[in-house]
């Protein structure tokens, strides 16, 4: 068996080829081959949330998926998200809301929450905090992070 | 850190996964929502010669119900089964237990059956379908068998499960009619490993409780049955003297050990607590 295997898949929504090393996870492919440094290294065995990204739509923790996994599905990190426009809404709330301090688990905590927003518009402050119970920050304490999801949510709300 | 060095095949056909699990023996890791086994190889806990993937096995997704039972798939994620209407509906022990698992990127990646065959002592599925009675399913070159989750489970990550097989899927009984369920876990944070949880079923009859089931997790070295203190109140006038009687046959039945956080007092405790609040939620 090879230990590298050719893999082609989407990543933000270009056609990518590469050779992989099987043994490289998804996070240190994007970031070190792909040069999207976005996505955070942190603990690396799937409990602090800093290497959160989508895949077939889907937030998943990057560490704990082997890149050669990826291939022909549909990978989405925090660069693909912003570009587009999807996150300006919550990026603002949480640059108001005084949501990031370090910015170290911001990318994957922008992912998580934005996931929540689309899969349940009404949710409240405690299923807020259920839903990024697996996104440490070290800095704000969450409360901040809270405010700046719900504002999002509420606004949503009124404009529906 | 980064895995060691493995050799990696992405099985297409479960004929495949048998051949290799046949050359390699138990240098063979199966690979599915890799939410246990890759924090392992991050952390340098084992060290497979080769990983078979079988996510791309599309005969092993999914959730089936007959009349009588529901089977899930061995790749059916924790997402899917939180989101299932089916399962709601026939099997809501899994719809409520599900939400203590992990977190939902984790809950998007993480299987059914990855969970049963690594069979971690204070895991959410193992001691529900301890309590639900639930048959798995094992397949190899030989073969498919049927283990009743209650034989499946040996010790601290140790099944029936032979090193050449692989798990396919999971028939669980749809409970009779009347049936109740409860599923109560107490863990440091949300999301985190359990300290000790209990998963129980029960019929309610003129205020006696009968058909009562509890299983607990982080209880021991795998999930246990307490059929000592299941006896010690079904039947009985329900009351809080009951529930006494039923915490105190709790040391028959189990005997945690200390982890690192909590001496086995305090585990045994925590069940004890449990107990009696599984019992009134389910007489409730």
């Amino acid at each position: 068996m090879d230990t590298t295997i050719e893999t082609t898949f989407t990543l933000n929504g270009e056609r990518v080829t590469r050779r992989i090393p099987v043994r490289q996870n998804l996070v240190d492919f994007l970031r070190e081959e792909m040069g999207l440094t976005g996505t955070h290294v942190g603990c690396e065995h799937g409990v602090c949330g800093a290497c959160t990204v989508r895949v077939d739509s889907k937030i998943v923790r990057g560490c704990l998926m082997l890149a050669v996994q990826a291939e022909s599905r549909k990978v989405e990190t925090i660069e693909g998200a912003s570009e587009s426009g999807e996150l300006a809404e919550l990026q603002d709330a949480f640059h108001k809301r005084n949501a990031l301090q370090c910015g170290f688990c911001t990318p994957g905590m922008l992912l998580t929450a934005q996931d929540l927003i689309t899969q349940n518009p009404h949710a409240t402050r405690e299923q807020i905090r259920w839903h990024i119970s697996g996104n440490y920050c070290r800095c704000t304490g969450y409360q901040a992070i809270v405010d700046a999801v719900e504002t999002v949510l509420t606004a949503r709300r009124s404009r529906a | 850190m980064k895995a060691p060095p493995f050799a990696y095949a992405r099985a297409r056909h479960l004929s495949e996964v048998f051949d290799l699990l046949e050359s390699h023996g138990e240098g063979a890791k199966i690979l599915a929502g890799g939410q246990s086994l890759m924090p392992a190889l991050n952390m340098r806990l084992s060290s497979p010669d080769v990983l078979i993937d079988i996510t791309r096995l599309a005969e092993l997704f999914g959730i089936k119900v007959n009349s009588n039972a529901v089977h899930i798939g061995a790749l059916t994620t924790h997402s899917e089964i939180e989101r299932s209407a089916e399962i709601r509906k026939h099997l809501p022990l899994l719809a409520d237990a599900v939400e203590h698992i992990a977190h939902p990127a984790i809950r998007n990646a993480g299987t059914f059956g990855g969970s049963l065959a690594m069979a971690d002592p204070a895991a959410e599925w193992p001691a529900c379908c301890v309590v639900l009675d639930a048959q798995i399913v094992v397949a190899s070159k030989s073969g498919t068998r049927r283990i009743a989750a209650r034989d499946f489970f040996h010790g601290l990550y140790a099944t029936a499960m032979k090193p050449n097989e692989v798990l396919t899927e999971v028939v669980i009984p749809i409970p009779g009619a009347g049936t109740r369920h409860a599923f109560l876990e107490l863990a440091r944070r949300r999301g985190d490993y359990a300290i000790v949880g209990v998963a129980a079923l029960a019929k309610m009859t003129d205020n006696r409780m009968t058909g009562l089931q509890l299983a607990f997790l982080g209880a021991g070295d795998k999930p246990v049955l307490a059929r000592t203190t299941s006896q010690a109140i079904v039947n009985k006038e329900f009351s809080d003297t009951a529930i006494s009687t039923a915490q105190d046959a709790l040391t028959q039945d189990i005997d945690p050990a200390a982890d690192l956080h909590h001496t086995a007092a305090t585990k045994l405790h925590l069940a004890r607590v449990l107990t009696a609040r599984v019992l009134k939620q389910l007489a409730a």
